[in-house]
């Protein structure tokens, strides 16, 4: 297992968990990632052929409801979290280079 | 004080007869919890004038006979991943630690119009994940039966509020044992409902398909009381089960007749220690002298229960924890270079190692090439422990075990190899897995004087026969007693974690932080 989690994985990794990890923390990652699928490959003693994936307890399937509105206006609520806003609007960086 | 001896149902009781005042309840956990603080650091967020405001606006109802329930002026406490209106949820992490949320819980919310006052917010691992609170960004919780050990996790601060008479009740979460774990180490009784009891609306998600939000508190008929409150169908939370049956109090009969037990020969092998191992079969027996048919039996599989447990929970958290990017709520990183890199700075210094541990096995098992083979899988070996569970359940009522295979570790001795950390769940994640109810309850001290742990899982919807065995048991267990509130050295010199002084940068804002 040890071998798959390279550094290249690693930073594949990071990019899909959208973490940017130092050199020491990458380590450290690739130290514990390796042992704990080394651990986790346990599954595969397991024979699943013909086993329906269990995604749900409950076998509760797609629950519908309307699309209706139940709360009121919470925009000041909610933009009082924000990290920066203006104009009632989230603010982020540019997104597209002109 | 007396009345901090007495239990959540017995405090109500004086409050409704006029004996004391809701405010007098509120009042003396609050001072309470000004002297046990320094020592075990159970809340991140006091919130004594908002508590006090509301233990008035509960005694208005209780003399208009408003309110005649059984948590009618009964101080809690709610784990920090619980959303509550105006008053800081930080989750334990620094990514939330200016975050207020605008709406409060459906299970919040069920509770305060039950009466119960909300005293604050408890400590608990970041994001809910760990078994110790230490991943805490604000430093950990001390078991009050011994500071040196931790109180279990992830709601090590709720257990041990409980345990310290910091408040009567609290609500926890659990995913894979974060409510008995704990619940066990700090000698109190614990529930995890059955998947879709208790709304998940307005609990920040980890494992959406495992978490239930649960009561803790001095003993069983508390637990149940809370229970009943909280239960509920909620259109908000879409696994939202409609249940008849929440009368859970009605199951608190002293009598284990006829029930049948089974103790699965592989909760009680490899791993355990022996003095939980004792406690354990000690209560069996006392179940068995009750009327309870008892025997062991061949589960299965429970060597499979953890892989599959942290394959899934470590998916579904990374997915969960996308939401936190710098851009609508939480913390953003002072410097970056564009949107990409906001978003990587952000999440990269706001969450601790713990959790960008398990984003990062979540995000492989769930990458392509690796799919099938670890998240897929996973799903398929769920399968079969349902299938293992429901034949089981064909033949008992009851499945009796320890909660976790030793009583509290000491502080800093588990954080240090992870994997060993994990395995401590062995007993507990099998019924979020499955989506069973499980209780864990006070069976006995170890010869350092720690709680041990006793679980009880039923099958799916059938609490009433686990809260019934477990009332029983307790009846003739007798006082399990409390932890001695010793004038013990204070720890408020960060001596140990990121630091007890360690403050939410948000705390200022409401409430009062201490």
């Amino acid at each position: 297992m040890e071998n798959r989690l390279n550094d290249e994985m690693i930073e594949h990794i990071g990019i899909l968990a959208k973490l940017e990890l130092s050199g020491e923390e990458r380590e450290r990652a690739k130290e514990d990632m390796g042992k704990m699928l080394g651990y986790i490959d346990k599954m595969g003693e397991l024979d699943t052929s013909g086993i329906e994936p269990l995604s749900h307890a409950s076998g509760m399937q797609n629950v519908f409801r309307e699309d209706e509105a139940t709360n009121g206006d919470m925009r000041e609520d909610v933009l009082r979290n924000a990290p920066e806003e203006k104009d009632g609007m989230f603010l982020v960086p540019r997104t597209f280079e002109g | 004080m007396e009345l901090l001896e007495w239990t959540a149902l017995e405090l109500s009781e004086k409050i409704k007869a006029g004996e004391i005042k809701a405010k007098d309840a509120a009042l003396a956990a609050l001072e309470r919890i000004e002297a046990g603080e320094k020592r075990y650091h159970c809340y991140i967020t006091v919130d004594a004038e908002g508590a006090l405001r509301r233990a008035e606006e509960v005694q208005r109802r209780i003399d208009a006979g408003e309110l005649s329930g059984p948590l009618a002026g009964v101080p809690v406490a709610v784990k920090d991943n619980i959303c509550t209106e105006g008053l800081l949820t930080t989750c334990a992490s620094r990514m939330l630690g200016n975050f207020i949320p605008a709406y409060s819980a459906e299970a919040v919310k069920r509770l305060e119009e039950a009466g119960a006052v909300v005293l604050g917010k408890t400590n608990m691992d970041e994001f809910a994940m760990g078994s110790t609170t230490e991943t805490s960004a604000y430093g950990g919780t001390r078991n009050p039966w011994n500071i040196g050990r931790v109180p279990g996790g992830s709601s090590g601060g709720s257990a041990a509020a409980v345990a310290a008479g910091e408040c009567f009740l609290a609500l926890g979460s659990d995913t894979g044992g974060s409510i008995r774990q704990p619940s066990a180490f700090c000698g109190v009784v614990g529930i995890k409902p059955t998947y879709g009891t208790v709304s998940r609306y307005g609990l920040v998600a980890y494992g959406s398909s495992l978490d239930q939000i649960g009561p803790m508190g001095r003993n069983v008929s508390d637990c149940a009381a809370m229970l009943e409150a909280i239960a509920s169908y909620d259109k908000k939370d879409s696994t939202s089960v409609d249940r008849k049956d929440t009368d859970f109090r009605a199951a608190l009969v002293d009598d284990a007749k006829g029930i049948r037990i089974g103790i699965p020969k592989d909760y009680m092998g490899d791993g355990l220690d022996r003095e939980v191992r004792e406690a354990v079969v000690k209560a069996a027996q006392v179940l068995a002298g009750k009327g309870a048919l008892v025997e062991e039996f061949d589960l299965g599989l429970a060597e499979y229960a953890i892989p599959a447990y942290y394959t899934i929970a470590s998916a579904e958290a990374s997915s969960n924890l996308e939401r936190f990017d710098g851009v609508k709520y939480g913390y953003r990183a002072a410097e970056y270079e564009g949107l990409h890199s906001m978003y990587k700075k952000s999440r990269s210094e706001g969450f601790g190692s713990e959790v960008k541990r398990r984003i990062m096995l979540g995000s492989f098992v769930l990458s392509s090439g690796y799919y099938d083979a670890y998240y897929l899988k996973a799903l398929k070996v769920k399968a079969l422990i349902k299938r293992a569970f429901d034949a089981a359940f064909v033949k008992y009522d009851l499945i009796l075990g320890p909660t976790a295979p030793t009583a509290a570790p000491a502080l800093g001795e588990s954080l240090a190899d992870p994997l060993q950390m994990y395995l401590g769940d062995i007993y507990t994640v099998s019924a979020n897995l499955a989506g069973l109810p499980g209780i864990s309850l006070p069976c006995g001290k170890n010869s350092e004087g720690l709680p041990i742990g006793l679980q009880l899982m039923g099958d799916c919807f059938q609490e009433k026969k686990m809260i019934r065995a477990a009332y029983a048991y307790e009846k003739a267990r007798g006082s399990f007693g409390r932890p001695k509130l010793s004038a013990d050295t204070e720890v408020g010199d960060g001596s140990f974690g990121c630091g007890i002084d360690a403050k939410p940068e948000g705390g200022k804002k409401s409430g009062k932080t201490i």
